[in-house]
């Protein structure tokens, strides 16, 4: 029994002293989607990750809204009729990092898990960079987006013609978490 | 071997609810952003009257309207078709609460001009948008033997909306128009009304839109007062609205002062407006 609670007590207080935390600082997710008419293109700077090196899982929130477009009516119409940001105000992805060794240096990783776009949520698996160094964590990703996949539905007699796929960029770089700050 | 799996699973619920973890402390420290609403109605006109939307900064709209003959007159009329009057508009974003406009009607061949700006906008901190418009419109026919400035009519409007939920939107429009000259003596040269519009957004594309226009001031029998209702149908960068309505001008002192059709009598005019916008100044980003 005291053995028992030993192992409990001990995997939790492992658990604790490695779960090293890093939250973004500065973040870019941008897409991009390649039309006959024209291209549409959106960045976001708002976005925020945390990413628990201990347990390799990363979290990321986009705020839907926070989309900026060259076109502000596009920008309107991307809110109220394709994403429906008042439904669903944000993107989320959460999952854990793989085939990544932990170590110091710029290495190719993937991140395996759920990814939200208007209240629908699909397995995926995204592989990109990381890079740690000196306490400081810069991540990258390019992946690409079936519009259909996430029930975003585009008329077909439309003026600005949206491709089906869209392209996504993102990149984060984080500083250590501290709770209070 | 109980111990193995206890821990395993141990092991496998904090590695699920890490991220479950992580996620929650994020959304509880995002951004307290102001939240501003966006597309309290799709146009910048309800029907016949302003919405309290306006055109964003450097963009364009060019609208075309038209209202069509009574649809109760007749074979003969084609219902109404054979019979148009038609208003061309250009509105112009020198802010993006800022805008100013001109357009021409073939009614009374009448020219206006406007002015809006929306001084509040609903957000977390404000239930309400509200718009401050005003217009003047002058009848350029000679036909009706008007001199100088008794062609003339001042239109000043406190537009007030809300958008009570991503379907629903409601706006009161109290409404003063002052006339040079009015049609009888039992007519006040001070219009006074209050406009009520909601649109109901049925898909993401279409909506209902109703408006009425009550007059409270005096006014001689021959005018009744306007009541429109239609379906805004939105594509790109279009939005087309189309309606029936007792209306035929398009202009606030036309359309809220001057008609004489009864809509509850039969006399309902099919129009549409069909508006196209055109970024001149996109944002360089």
């Amino acid at each position: 029994m005291i053995r028992n609670l030993l192992i409990f007590i001990l995997i939790l207080t492992s658990q604790i002293a490695i779960s090293q935390r890093f939250k973004s600082s500065q973040s870019s997710v941008m897409f991009y989607s390649d039309a006959p008419m024209e291209d549409i293109k959106a960045v976001n700077e708002s976005a925020t990750s945390l990413i628990d090196l201990g347990k390799k899982a990363i979290v990321i929130v986009v705020p839907i809204k926070s989309f900026e477009f060259q076109k502000k009516l596009m920008q309107e119409h991307f809110n109220e009729n394709y994403l429906e940001s008042d439904k669903y105000p944000n993107a989320t992805f959460k999952g854990k990092i793989i085939d990544w060794s932990g170590n110091e240096g710029v290495s190719e990783a993937s991140a395996q898990g759920t990814l939200e776009i208007h209240g629908v949520s699909q397995d995926v698996s995204l592989s990109g960079e990381i890079n740690f160094q000196n306490n400081k964590l810069n991540i990258s990703t390019t992946f690409t987006i079936r519009l259909e996949d996430y029930d975003i539905k585009i008329p077909k007699a439309l003026f600005y013609n949206i491709a089906e796929e869209v392209e996504v960029t993102a990149k984060f770089e984080y500083k250590p978490y501290e709770k209070n700050n | 071997m109980r111990k193995t799996i206890s821990l395993i699973l141990l092991l496998c619920t904090t590695g699920l609810l890490a991220q479950d973890e992580l996620l929650e402390i994020l959304e509880s420290e995002q951004a307290d952003e102001k939240g501003y609403v966006s597309a309290t109605f799709k146009g910048t006109r309800v029907i016949n009257g302003h919405s309290i939307e306006t055109r964003t900064n450097g963009v364009l709209e060019f609208i075309i309207s038209h209202r069509f003959g009574t649809i109760n007159s007749g074979y003969d009329e084609f219902y109404g078709l054979d019979f148009s009057t038609i208003r061309l508009g250009l509105e112009y974003g020198l802010t993006d609460n800022l805008n100013i406009g001109i357009g021409r009607s073939s009614f009374d061949k009448s020219v206006d001009f406007f002015a809006k700006y929306r001084f509040i906008r609903q957000s977390k901190s404000s239930p309400i948008t509200a718009t401050a418009f005003t217009s003047m419109v002058r009848k350029t026919i000679d036909e009706l033997g008007l001199e100088g400035t008794d062609r003339n009519a001042y239109t000043a409007q406190l537009l007030i909306a809300r958008k009570f939920s991503s379907n629903f939107s409601l706006q009161v429009a109290p409404t003063l128009i002052q006339r040079n000259l009015v049609a009888t003596a039992q007519d006040d040269n001070l219009l006074m009304a209050i406009g009520i519009g909601a649109r109901y957004k049925v898909t993401n594309r279409i909506a209902i839109v109703s408006e009425y226009y009550p007059q409270l001031s005096d006014k001689s029998d021959q005018f009744q007062n306007s009541f429109a209702v239609g379906v805004d149908i939105e594509t790109g960068g279009h939005v087309f609205q189309l309606h029936f309505t007792n209306a035929v001008q398009m202009n606030e002192r036309g359309f809220i002062g001057e008609t004489t059709d009864d809509f509850w009598d039969g006399d309902i005019h099919y129009g549409f407006n069909i508006t196209r916008v055109f970024d001149l100044r996109p944002n360089k980003s």
